[in-house]
């Protein structure tokens, strides 16, 4: 803890969990798809549900489709920059299970066609975890650079990436790989403490067996 | 290195170097943060100067929160401050104005500080920039004040919370009242033991209230509890300033806040489902809410 984190951070009002957390689950979507989003789906759990029209959380979840960081003025007319950008989008109220009061669900469609879906959840203070990527069980919080690799699950695979971003002079702060089962479709995600260039994840991703490789710049 | 676990701690340090306690606490966090003291600062004065924008972009704003149940009061103040229909004098009138309108300005989805929190952003801001206007105290002085609630806020956050989730809104409200009290009398001239008995006077009075949202919205009461927050902090500043003591010392108030937040029942602390907002009003306001109603 630091005096930044007692006085600050500079926000959009009116609340850190259900505004400033929810641009951040969005914006880690908008990441992802790495384009300008075409078409979104929002699933509210829980109390985002229960407030998400006083809190704007709806604002602040298209601003951060938009790719707004949380102290982004424009976060109070999101919805009319979404209209002008093309952007269709809809809202709908969700069980998501036993998950965090403060969940969100999102599925995007950017301009080229690539897709994606996560969930995630707003913990308190601003800080969110992301908890699943295209229906696989992860977690991570958009604290780091981050690098997530979907790949077959198959002896070697965390070898060849971490020799790649070793001899790239970066340092992992934490890594895990998540799978379906034996031999299925897995998730590794990688969070390091210097940013990921975008020629790493090309290199990274012309190992065989790995379907894609994305980077997430710290938020 | 501070370890910002007690107020003493800070009483100690400032009285050894003969500095104030905003001195300390700046170059500690350059220390600590691997930075330098101008750096420090540089980051300090831009909050300070979102703090100045959110004050006049509410008090001069009529525009209600989405929800409809706030805004538009800062300007009501401020409209009757101008026209000499107020009890207070410019400093207490106006202070009550600048912490409604940076609430308001959170409420309505303006840029604001969390300071500590967004629900109780308006607090600090009302008091420190309505001295510095009406006492002519240098911006430099009030920049630094910031690194004073700053050191406060963190002891308060390591000792006790300052999340309404988990101590209720005197964790919120209480604890920025203590810290804008303590920032005030530091920059008005008084001595860390000053600054230490305004924190404790402060938040001893804004001990118990309870955290109880109107339909879970960080509107109603919060708004009108940062002009009554700011209130107690000018209070407290004033009879710190004065040489007034606490009898409980600092460390031991913010203790007795962290045992009052345990004892409270869930129901008050931030899930809207106690004091006012369990009235009869709250759950209308609520339920017209969920299906879309604005209130008005």
């Amino acid at each position: 803890m630091n005096v930044f984190d007692i006085i600050g951070p500079v926000m959009i009002g009116p609340s850190s969990s259900h505004t400033a957390g929810a641009i951040r689950i969005a914006r880690i979507a908008r990441m992802f798809v790495g384009e300008d989003i075409e078409k979104a789906l929002i699933k509210l759990h829980g109390s985002f549900a229960d407030t998400y029209r006083g809190h704007g959380t709806d604002k602040a979840i298209i601003g951060g489709l938009l790719n707004f960081d949380t102290d982004d003025i424009r976060i109070r007319d999101s919805i009319q920059l979404a209209k002008e950008a093309g952007m269709q989008y809809t809202f709908e109220v969700a069980d998501l299970g036993d998950v965090h009061p403060n969940t969100a669900y999102i599925e995007v469609t950017g301009k080229s066609g690539r897709s994606m879906s996560l969930m995630g959840s707003s913990i308190g203070g601003g800080n969110v975890v992301i908890t699943r990527i295209n229906g696989l069980e992860v977690e991570f919080t958009g604290q780091y650079h981050t690098l997530i690799i979907q790949h077959k699950d198959k002896p070697g695979m965390v070898a060849k990436v971490s020799g790649i971003l070793g001899s790239n002079g970066i340092n992992i702060a934490n890594m895990k790989v998540y799978r379906t089962s034996r031999g299925g479709n897995a998730i590794m995600v990688i969070e390091t403490d210097d940013c990921i260039d975008m020629h790493i994840s090309d290199v990274i991703k012309e190992i065989p067996d790995i379907f894609e490789a994305t980077t997430l710049h710290k938020l | 290195m501070l370890t910002y676990k007690s107020i003493q701690e800070l009483i100690d340090n400032a009285e050894k170097e003969n500095a104030r306690i905003s001195d300390i606490v700046l170059s500690d966090q350059a220390e600590q943060m691997d930075s330098s003291k101008e750096e420090i600062y540089k980051n300090m004065a831009y909050s300070f100067s979102v703090m100045k924008e959110s004050i006049s972009a509410g008090i001069n704003s009529q525009s209600k929160s989405p929800s409809g149940l706030s805004g538009g009061d800062a300007y009501k103040l401020k409209q009757a401050m101008d026209a000499n229909r107020n009890i207070g004098g410019r400093i207490f009138t106006g202070m009550l104005a600048r912490a409604l309108a940076v609430s308001e300005v959170n409420a309505c989805m303006g840029k604001i500080v969390a300071a500590p929190t967004a629900g109780s952003c308006g607090i600090i801001p009302a008091v420190l920039i309505t001295l510095m206007e009406e006492k002519e105290i240098p911006e430099e002085k009030v920049i630094m004040g910031l690194f004073t609630a700053a050191g406060i806020g963190m002891v308060i956050a390591n000792k006790a919370t300052i999340s309404g989730a988990e101590g209720g809104c005197q964790a919120e409200c209480g604890s920025a009242a203590a810290m804008a009290a303590a920032a005030a009398v530091e920059m008005l001239g008084g001595s860390p033991q000053d600054v230490a008995n305004a924190c404790a006077i402060a938040l001893k009075n804004m001990l118990g209230l309870v955290c109880d949202p109107v339909a879970g919205l960080v509107e109603v009461p919060c708004v009108k509890r940062n002009a009554a927050g700011a209130s107690i902090a000018l209070t407290a500043a004033e009879l710190a300033l004065a040489g007034i003591r606490s009898v409980i010392p600092p460390d031991e108030v913010i203790d007795a806040m962290r045992s009052v937040g345990e004892s409270m029942p869930g129901t008050l602390k931030e899930t809207a489902k106690g004091g006012l907002a369990a009235t009869v009003t709250a759950k209308n306001i609520a339920s017209g809410l969920k299906k879309g109603i604005r209130y008005c």
